[in-house]
């Protein structure tokens, strides 16, 4: 038995340890807000943070992250109230959608890590995560935005 | 307005299961021409009196339906854009509702970017009766004449006084009315548009994307479901062999194993055949399926290979077998040319990789189904299900939920019948989900294609001869075992090259199809529109012209362009001449726009270069300028890129702007990255790493601007694609003097 913190709610895992944690949230725990995009760490659609890191959770094993804190999409709030998720809707960044719960976890952790990247610093983060529907630009432009928002939330 | 009187909707309110109390107004559209060739005609589901509906409660709450299939290109919203705004709707207090697939609509066939050009009027028209009945409710309280009244933010106004009634309130009274004949349907002008043609309008769907809260068709969870992947045949026609369901069921987590029918071609939309591993959980059925150790019977298509295959395709342009277009005297032309310029080009076997691959879940019980799926194309879902497992098609209801993007792939229902065999088998709801290697080596091919190109220039340097023959495996061939020459495909972009040259001639070679050749965004306009806008470039350079003054002068006069006059049979995509020309004009003034964006002609940093190219599809022009570097290790990058886009009044300027943003993307990944190859049979490439498309660092600056127009709108998710490929060779040709012409360009080390 293994437990998972998920967006600080504990739960019981009973199933096979070697399964990737993408599976694990999305059919036994049902948060389906992670998606599957390739299954082999190339694409960045199955993005969630652990302890705070961005992880691939489609080759990321239940059992290498027991006793760690996970994050989804889900987690980050549920009214989209992150600047990330505010930026996102601003710029109306998404086609089709399926890949940016992915893209605004990298995200997140980009800014976590660094409040005002530049271009380059977002090109390297954002390396990993493929967008089919091509939105690239205008995800540059959210993260941007929204490490302008950080700041102003910061300041007032 | 006329007379109206109480009408009973009540079996269809009853169908929608929407309460009564609702005003419901079924508005009856006008019938719709036939749908693009190249698109239509595989299973005959389209019909041609679509219903679109409006629904207003006592809650004051429009709903409106949107019958088509959200992939990214914003339909969700702009669908209720126009709706609304007729209606006089508050967009606060709408709500998005989802048509199930049904007949009623018209056709739902969400592909040849067609979903506002075919329904922004009848849209219209729904809005406005809608909202001429409640105007017509209220002054009948008011005892005032209709003209009087006005709609604005979910109410009807009379102005002289003041007076308000909120829709909600005129529910009952509107209910009572009859709907307005077509003919005394009032629309708004241009200028009173409250959406039509803002930018301001957030998508539907946008918060709940950014806080992960919407459906896919991999999300679906239904209770006691159970999870299935499928092992198919590696080879197209590949029959079962053998395999070993213990070893599957073995493992923890596997329920079932089940053998499906083996593929009879054509393959249409049949499932492909195979093995499907039932599981607690999609883990443990990927473990399970690679347990089965899957043998499998030879199949005629292990033949393919894809070195010996382009070959072919060249002979066989040399050995065209239909002519499609001719005018003049190509041969003669040529054969007294002062100068004749020729050019092969080669694009490889595409494939869609939409994030999301094909899912679908279905539940059998009490003799019918509930699917629900990312689909394109939920009518003709039904027809395929109903006809693979014997249940009545009224008796399949497909729920359509958000596609994770869709390309074309999702037009092909054959995972939705995968599942609903599956159900109907084991008698529990199933969700079928394709993995990436599935979606890559199991698909719907775009197809591979050779096109050889001849050019005569007379003493004064005019071109007065132009030759084009391809060889592409068809799209027929998926409905048609044994077709191999392409029929409509020869519309996008082949016989309606636009240049005013005297004589003419296009023509198709052979080309036998072996795998399951579809559609994929804008379709073989990405083969013609790269061979032509890199072959006028050439002739440019030949004839030592700036590109840009060469495209034009090749365009000559004004003129709108009727292809039936040199012999050719032209669909322009299911639509009349009259309303959708051929119009050169269009082509130049969209040109000489995409010119001032980028300053063509300007001084450019060493390493740099400009590419420009124009393409008309799905009736709307796009051109476009590319401005590509080279670096001191000769690799090139995108800069920027521009497009100006004349697609017909632009009813949601926003998602015209991202649909073009994300084409530059799609047809750079293309460009650049994507190829299959096949080897006796399989295709070798299965995932992202070997089937690469753009990432982040490859994306250019794309600078969109839209023509001013009140031409009836035109295409717009797809049209954007075709232009950028041969404006990016183009430009990599003025940066480096280097003319590429087989694609994807990482052969060639310059990324
Ligand atoms: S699904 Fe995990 S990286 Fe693609
Ligand atoms: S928005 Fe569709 S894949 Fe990124």
């Amino acid at each position: 038995m293994i437990t998972l913190t998920v967006n600080g709610k504990e739960h019981q895992f009973n199933d096979d340890g070697d399964m990737p944690l993408l599976w694990a949230l999305r059919d036994i725990l049902k948060y389906t807000g992670t998606k599957y995009g390739c299954g082999k760490g190339l694409c960045g659609a199955c993005t969630v943070h652990v302890d705070g890191q961005p992880v691939r959770s489609c080759i990321t094993p239940v059992s290498a992250i027991s006793s760690q804190n996970i994050t989804t999409i889900e987690g980050l709030s549920e009214q989209g109230e992150h600047v990330v998720q505010q930026a996102w809707q601003t710029l109306n960044v998404p086609q089709c959608g399926y890949c940016q719960s992915g893209q605004i976890m990298s995200a997140v952790a980009l800014l976590e890590r660094k409040a005002k990247p530049n271009d380059k610093d977002i090109e390297l983060a954002m390396s990993g995560n493929i967008c089919r529907c091509g939105t690239y630009q205008r995800i540059k432009q959210a993260i941007h935005l929204a490490a302008d928002l950080a700041t102003e939330v910061k300041g007032s | 307005m006329n007379q109206i009187e109480n009408v009973s909707r009540r079996g269809f309110l009853k169908k929608l299961g929407i309460s009564s109390t609702a005003l419901v107004l079924g508005v009856q559209l006008p019938s719709m021409l036939t749908i693009p060739k190249a698109l239509a005609g595989v299973v005959g589901t389209d019909k041609f009196i679509p219903n679109v509906y409006v629904q207003i409660g006592l809650d004051n709450i429009v709903s409106i339906v949107v019958h088509r299939s959200e992939m990214g290109q914003g339909i969700r919203t702009s669908i209720p854009m126009i709706v609304a705004d007729e209606l006089g709707a508050d967009w606060q207090k709408i709500a998005v509702v989802q048509g199930l697939g049904d007949k009623k609509y018209g056709s739902q066939n969400t592909d040849g970017s067609r979903s506002v050009r075919r329904f922004y009027q009848p849209l219209r028209e729904a809005g406005a009766s809608a909202r001429m009945m409640l105007q017509q409710a209220a002054a009948n309280q008011w005892q005032v004449d209709v003209s009087e009244t006005s709609a604005i933010n979910n109410t009807i106004v009379h102005e002289k006084t003041g007076r308000e009634l909120s829709f909600g309130s005129l529910v009952a009274a509107a209910s009572e009315l009859t709907l307005p004949e077509q003919s005394t349907l009032i629309l708004k002008a241009k200028k009173d548009f409250n959406f039509i043609g803002k930018s301001d309008v957030a998508l539907v769907d946008g918060k709940k994307i950014a806080t992960g809260k919407t459906t896919y068709g991999f999300d679906v969870e239904l209770p006691n479901m159970q999870y299935a992947v499928i092992a198919r045949p590696p080879v197209l026609g590949a029959k079962v062999k053998s395999f070993n369901a213990d070893a599957a069921k073995a493992i923890a987590g596997v329920l079932a194993v089940v053998q499906l029918p083996d593929l009879e071609e054509p393959a249409v939309f049949k499932p492909l055949g195979g093995v499907a591993v039932i599981a607690k959980n999609t883990w443990a059925a990927i473990k399970g399926r690679e347990a089965l150790a899957m043998q499998w019977h030879e199949s005629e298509h292990q033949s393919y290979n894809s070195d010996e295959y382009k070959k072919a395709l060249a002979t066989s342009c040399d050995n065209p077998a239909k002519i499609l277009r001719s005018k003049g005297n190509v041969n003669k032309a040529l054969s007294e040319a002062k100068q004749v310029l020729k050019a092969s080009y080669y694009v490889p076997e595409l494939i869609h990789v939409p994030m999301e691959p094909p899912a679908a879940a279905a539940h059998f019980h009490d003799g019918l189904f509930d699917i629900w799926a990312c689909t394109q194309t939920p009518q003709s879902a039904q027809s395929s299900v109903a006809q693979s497992t014997g249940v009545a098609a009224e008796n399949v209801n497909i729920n359509v939920t958000l596609l994770g993007g869709g390309f074309g792939r999702k037009s092909k229902p054959d995972f939705i019948v995968e599942a609903a065999i599956l159900s109907k088998q084991l008698n529990v709801p199933i969700k079928v989900m394709w993995t990436r290697e599935d979606e890559i080596q199991n698909g719907y091919y775009h197809a591979v294609s050779y096109q050889k190109l001849a050019a005569g220039l007379d003493q004064q340097g005019h071109v007065n001869a132009w030759q084009h023959h391809v060889a592409e495996p068809p799209i027929g061939s998926t409905f048609s075992k044994g077709a191999d020459l392409i029929g409509s495909e020869a519309d996008l972009g082949l016989i309606d090259m636009p240049f005013d040259i005297a004589n003419v001639s296009c023509a198709a070679g052979k080309a036998p199809a072996h795998t399951r050749i579809g559609w994929m965004r804008s379709v073989t306009n990405i083969n013609h529109a790269f061979a032509i806008g890199s072959f006028v470039d050439e002739i440019a350079d030949a004839k030592g012209l700036d590109s840009k003054d060469n495209l034009l002068a090749l365009l000559g006069p004004d003129r709108k362009i009727d292809f039936s006059l040199e012999n050719a049979k032209y669909g322009n995509y299911g639509e009349t001449l009259d309303k959708f020309p051929v119009d050169t004009a269009r082509m130049k003034a969209a040109i000489e726009k995409v010119s001032k964006m980028a300053k063509w002609g300007r001084k450019l940093p060493k390493g740099h270069g400009l590419g420009i190219s124009m393409h008309r599809s799905f009736v709307s022009y796009v051109a476009c300028i590319v401005e590509v570097s080279e670096n001191s290790d000769g690799k090139i990058k995108v800069e920027d890129v521009w497009l100006a886009v004349d697609c017909g009044l632009a009813v949601n300027p926003e998602r015209i702007r991202s649909q073009m943003e994300g084409a530059a993307i799609f047809a750079l990944s293309y460009t650049f990255y994507s190829e299959l190859t096949a080897k006796n049979g399989v295709i070798e490439q299965n995932n992202f790493d070997s089937y690469q498309i753009a990432r982040f660092a490859d994306a250019p600056t794309t600078h969109v601007e839209i023509i001013d127009s009140d031409a009836p709108p035109g295409g717009v998710g797809e049209p954007g694609v075709p232009p950028i490929a041969p404006a990016i060779c183009n430009a990599i040709f003025n940066a480096t003097g280097k003319r590429y012409r087989e694609l994807p360009l990482k052969q060639y080390g310059i990324v």
